[in-house]
């Protein structure tokens, strides 16, 4: 069952064409990785789905209904939850505090909001760290919370952008432990933009690659990292 | 009503106007370039009033000719002011440097009421009631000198903008900032000259105004107002929008006054304010941010 | 956000809010006066402050909904008889009224920052010269009240005692409310609004809405105040009612004290209004005529606080006397 239909979406921003023509589609449960060299259009594309941007051309489609034009809340409320890839925590409230207003949204009463936030945090290693004030944390934290911020709003899709930038291996691995744990046991999809090959390899089911706004690949992981287009723009010869 | 009243008039505004220019000019370098709210700018305006009053009725000097040194004082007062004071604030939530300036404001306007008193405080220049007469016009002197004097210190400050290269460096800053730091430009002295040549606008603007209107404690906030209406209607950053701004509301204030009554003139500005704010917020002459 | 008070805190403040009750016993009408203009500072701060230390939104023209609540309860008490514990209602509708109008056309049209508060001016002094010469309303001359001191309450005619537990009813209320609000799902909107739009919004909140809502309670709120001043102080002048320096004054109880926190308002309220009252009264006793200085004292202290203090007093007394609880 599709979840979430990108059908020719484009997007231009004053003479540079940012998407060209993208469509793809991300399947229920599915993990799906969008990459691509830098300014290739990933975020843009991610900023389109999360109603940041809305589309010049072509239709994005979401569990059935057409969400492109709409509201980044209104997104949100339809079960779309993102992560930024310059981490935006709310600095001056605890980790806590910060994804208790995720879990705000699907609930009315702050008790059991914070509840449930304190869950997800624990799925996060982050429920030690609940009373500290995000702004005292270190990076590879933040960028848990913001996964934990987005997953309290219990979305059906997760839109994360760069989530593995400047961790080190060993806490790629783990991030990469949670992310297949959330998708096995909950059955959220997730999509992600990502350098990081190593996750990409370990998580996506299938992969999609951009090259100035274009797709240029897509498929299976083990395909896509074989097809030359992709070394040529990307990858270079040593990825593999 | 005679329509000659109404062409006179629209030039009294068009001559107050450039005066009013005169002083948004120096919000809109402040504010263009440092990107801090200078609410205190109206009572910075009163208290180079008060320095016009003081020079002329302690020395005799005429207020066009203490424009100068009194622009000469503010550019130090404000290239102090940002270095010792309101650098810190620059990187810092809006809402706190706007206290900051309003508390300042706040000092400006009740130091100036505890030292002068509530009353007006007028400059009688011995040429203060002869006009000219052009064509159907009856023309003030005052205003007319007044205006003239605005519009050289506009060009002097536009050529120096242009021209030199503290100039061109300080507009460096306002486009880019982090650019402006790498290539080695001292970003807080230029800010703090910034700072103080937006206060030196203001020191000359108000020395003029002191020509044409008296001194008093109360005018303060009411400049801060104008200068900020006429910055967001002309368009913020640029130097022309701010005189065209300056004539625009002059003269919109003198026909309303005329119009309606006189103590409305301000609604019209107002209006004014709310329109362009929801409409057009980048003002007439405003690049869209 | 600051962590609740622990029994220390809370002991502390029931102490305060004993002695307050029992002080009209002791207490001369000058000590009173003083109070309540405390109490008044305190409210109207907490109702300011609900919009900039919780919504994040400057408004710089708070003036013009205490001049409205104050001049709908007066005219309908003056020209209709209507008492003022009802007029009080007619008076939030017509503040919050205009509240919706600034609140839309702020964040419909995206007006932000300086521009907001550019804005509530513009609107304050507006309506400040539309007064002037609104001759039903008194125009430029004003509206005044009889004073009355036989007690009739519902009436909002009496002595000094009458307004005195108003006031603190209205304070100690205005308080309650903060507190309860901030523990509300729409308080922590607030914060997220406050501190990051676009993340909020990433988190499925109506900004548009939580801001609206912000600005309403808000402005509804002050209205409130301004229908205690009316009946307490028994006149109105738009030139004064209205004036930018009424709006500076209901900012300085919550800056100083602290913008965004529950006690911030009075706190500051409690710390400004003794200073500034003692120290006319010292201008005063010491023969100096000097108007202005208590204003330029207040500027001094916003500037004070502004540099060295910006989160406000009370986050620093309540981390000195431990009386928050302790977040590790």
């Amino acid at each position: 069952m599709s979840l979430l239909a990108v059908d020719h979406v484009i997007k231009r921003f004053r003479g540079l064409t940012a998407v060209d023509g993208v469509s793809f589609e991300v399947a229920e449960g599915d993990i799906f990785a969008v990459i691509g060299p830098n300014g290739a259009g990933k975020t843009t594309l991610f900023n389109l789905i999360a109603g940041v941007l809305t589309p010049d051309q072509g239709t994005i489609t979401f569990a059935g209904e057409r969400i492109d034009g709409q509201t980044p809340d209104a997104i949100a409320r339809r079960g779309i939850g993102r992560t930024f890839q310059l981490v935006r925590p709310f600095p001056a409230l605890t980790v806590e505090d910060n994804a208790l207003i995720g879990a705000l949204l699907r609930r009315s009463k702050v008790e059991t909001a914070r509840a449930h936030a304190q869950e997800v945090l624990r799925r996060l290693d982050l429920y030690d760290k609940r009373h500290q004030l995000a702004s005292a944390l270190t990076l590879p934290d933040r960028k848990r919370l913001e996964v934990a911020r987005a997953l309290a709003t219990d979305p059906k899709l997760l839109l994360l952008d760069e989530v593995m930038a400047g961790l080190r291996p060993a806490e790629t691995d783990r991030m990469v432990a949670i992310l297949r744990e959330l998708n096995r046991d909950r059955g959220i999809a997730i999509l992600l933009i990502e350098h990081v090959m190593r996750a990409v390899m370990a998580l996506a089911a299938r992969v999609l690659v951009l090259h100035h706004g274009a797709a240029i690949a897509e498929g299976v992981p083990e395909a896509v990292v074989r097809n030359q287009a992709v070394i040529d723009s990307y990858l270079g010869a040593e990825a593999l | 009503m005679n329509p000659s009243i109404y062409l006179e008039v629209v030039v009294q505004g068009v001559l107050t106007g450039l005066v009013y220019g005169l002083m948004a000019l120096g919000l809109s370098v402040i504010f263009g370039v440092v990107r801090v709210v200078n609410f205190a700018h109206g009572e910075f305006t009163v208290a180079a009033m008060y320095a016009a009053y003081l020079l002329f009725s302690v020395f005799g000097v005429d207020p066009l000719v203490a424009m100068v040194p009194i622009a000469v004082a503010f550019f130090g007062i404000g290239y102090g002011l940002q270095r010792a004071l309101v650098n810190r604030f620059v990187g810092r939530a809006e809402h706190e440097q706007f206290i900051l300036l309003v508390g300042l404001a706040i000092i400006i306007v009740n130091g100036t009421l505890l030292i002068f008193g509530a009353d007006a405080r007028p400059v009688r220049l011995p040429y203060g009631f002869d006009s000219f007469v052009i064509g159907p016009v009856i023309v003030d002197k005052v205003r007319l000198y007044a205006a003239g004097a605005a519009l050289a210190v506009a060009a002097a400050l536009f050529l120096f903008f242009r021209f030199t290269r503290t100039g061109t460096a300080i507009r460096a800053c306002a486009d880019n900032l982090v650019g402006a730091a790498v290539v080695g430009l001292d970003v807080r002295r230029l800010y703090a000259l910034t700072f103080g040549l937006g206060l030196a606008c203001v020191g000359a603007a108000g020395a003029l105004m002191e020509t044409i209107a008296d001194a008093k404690p109360e005018l303060g906030p009411v400049y801060t107002l104008i200068a900020f209406i006429i910055v967001i209607v002309g368009g913020l950053g640029s130097m022309t929008g701010a005189l065209i701004g300056g004539v625009l509301i002059g003269v919109s204030e003198g026909l309303a006054g005329l119009i309606i009554a006189p103590s409305m003139k301000s609604m019209m500005s107002f209006a004014l304010l709310i329109v362009v704010l929801a409409l057009r917020p980048q003002g007439i002459m405003g690049r869209r941010r | 956000m600051m962590g609740a008070l622990n029994p220390r805190g809370r002991a502390l403040l029931l102490g305060v809010l004993a002695a307050l009750i029992a002080a009209p016993l002791v207490a001369d009408r000058y000590l009173m006066s003083v109070l309540i203009l405390i109490f008044y500072f305190a409210f109207v701060g907490q109702a300011w402050n609900l919009m900039m230390g919780f919504a994040g939104q400057l408004s710089l023209g708070h003036a013009l909904y205490v001049g409205l609540g104050g001049y709908v309860s007066a005219l309908l008490w003056l020209k209709f008889g209507i008492g003022p514990w009802l007029g009080v209602f007619a008076a939030i509708a017509v503040a919050t009224a205009f509240g919706a109008v600034i609140g839309w056309l702020g964040f419909r049209f995206g007006i932000e920052g300086v521009y907001f508060a550019l804005l509530t001016i513009a609107f304050a002094e507006f309506t400040r010269v539309a007064f002037d010469h609104i001759d039903y309303a008194g125009a430029a001359g004003g509206l005044f009240l009889r004073v009355e001191e036989e007690g009739r309450w519902w009436d909002l005619r009496g002595g000094p005692l009458l307004f005195y537990y108003l006031a603190l009813a209205l304070a100690a209320g205005a308080l309650v409310l903060t507190a309860w609000l901030a523990r509300t799902r729409l308080g922590y909107q607030w914060l997220a609004v406050r501190e990051d739009e676009q993340a909020a919004r990433a988190l499925g909140i109506d900004v548009f809405r939580a801001k609206m809502a912000a600005v309403l309670i808000s402005s509804g709120l002050t209205a409130v105040g301004g229908v205690f001043t009316a009946f307490y102080n028994n006149n109105l002048f738009p030139s004064r009612v209205f004036d930018i320096n009424r709006s500076i004054e209901i900012i300085l109880a919550p800056v100083v004290g602290g913008l965004g926190t529950v006690f911030g308002p009075v706190v500051g309220a409690f710390i400004l209004t003794p200073l500034g009252e003692a120290l006319t009264a010292l201008t005063e006793r010491l023969g100096i005529n000097a108007p202005g200085v208590k204003a330029v004292f207040y500027g001094l202290a916003l500037m004070v606080i502004i540099v060295l203090r910006p989160a406000g007093v009370w986050p620093w007394l309540a981390r000195v006397l431990r009386l928050t609880e302790h977040r590790p």
